[in-house]
């Protein structure tokens, strides 16, 4: 019993090192004079790649994501319990076909509110 | 880049390309002479004419064997370079088929094509982002000279005035073929360096 976590522990130290060595591995190229040290601010800088944004990366976005983001998640997730429903439709019989039925024209009612209140209109 | 007046959120187009002019007469004025072909330890090799040790040469081994090419492919010599790196041609054979993304993972830049003017600042800035040791791959007549537009206002008459070139590769655009010669030239350059040359 004991001797099975002796797996997680070898399996742990086996992390360890490998993550130690990968964290020393270019100092101590670095120290040997292998890798070139030729720094220049761009490659020292923390940003990875690509171009820097010009001006402040703090933009405004448009609230209107937001409505649209949130009518997608409702149809997405809509989706998402139609599929196991379409697999076991035969099983589910009538009451789960009203059922689901039942569940749309609960989210199409949603779905109708909004359109009602114009949020699908970019103004 | 510093752009217009500090705390704006958003730049005029006109402030943008005031902004990036700027930087680019910046560029041009400081690259109006080629950089020199980083070649010198070539002559050393010559020079000393003694046999490489073994460590220089599994660090040479290691580094000519997992040459990863950054994206930098600007114009139409791109298409024979993906060419050279699909099946038919295959540079995995070199362990070059990881075409990196990030600069910070690649050390080899195949030049492929025209650079203009305008897109030169982000060129040496990729390269500037690569990992040492890299190497250049000047690849096209575009790349070594400025090809057929060499007179253009707007380009780049020949990469070696933005960043040093290890291996020129003629051609408009060069075949595969010639493509993996330059890569086989650059690995024979990488095999004769030592590290205590820097």
């Amino acid at each position: 019993m004991l001797a099975d976590y002796a797996y997680i522990g070898l399996f742990l130290i086996v992390a360890l090192f490998f993550a130690i060595t990968t964290l020393l591995l270019p100092f101590t190229l670095r120290f040997f004079r292998i890798v070139p040290h030729k720094p220049n601010p761009i490659k020292s800088s923390t940003y990875e790649c690509g171009m820097e944004t010009v001006g402040k990366s703090w933009v405004q976005f448009n609230f209107r994501y937001y409505f649209y983001a949130l009518l997608f998640l409702a149809l997405d997730v809509l989706v998402v319990f139609l599929y196991p429903w379409a697999v076991d439709l035969r099983q589910l019989g009538h009451f789960g076909f009203i059922g689901v039925f039942i569940f749309i024209f609960i989210v199409i009612v949603g779905y109708v509110y909004a359109w009602r209140k114009k949020v699908l209109e970019w103004k | 880049m510093e752009v217009g007046r500090a705390g704006l959120y958003v730049y005029s187009d006109t402030e943008l390309d005031r902004a990036e002019g700027a930087a680019i007469e910046s560029l041009k004025a400081h690259c109006q002479q080629a950089i020199p072909d980083p070649d010198k330890w070539l002559e050393e090799e010559l020079r000393r004419n003694i046999l490489l040790t073994s460590v220089d040469f599994m660090l040479n081994w290691a580094r000519r064997s997992s040459l990863w090419p950054v994206i930098c492919f600007p114009a139409c010599c791109a298409f024979e370079l993906i060419a050279t790196a699909a099946s038919r041609f295959d540079i995995s054979r070199f362990g070059m088929e990881i075409i990196r993304a990030s600069p910070r993972q690649a050390d080899l830049m195949i030049t492929a094509g025209t650079l203009t003017w305008k897109m030169a600042p982000q060129v040496r800035r990729i390269y500037d982002q690569m990992a040492e040791p890299k190497w250049v791959i000047a690849m096209g007549a575009c790349a070594i000279s400025g090809g057929t537009f060499a007179q253009s206002y707007s380009v780049v008459p020949g990469y070696n005035l933005i960043v040093p070139v290890d291996v020129y590769v003629p051609g408009c655009p060069p075949r595969p073929e010639a493509l993996l010669y330059g890569i086989k030239m650059l690995r024979d350059k990488i095999s004769k360096k030592s590290i205590t040359e820097g």
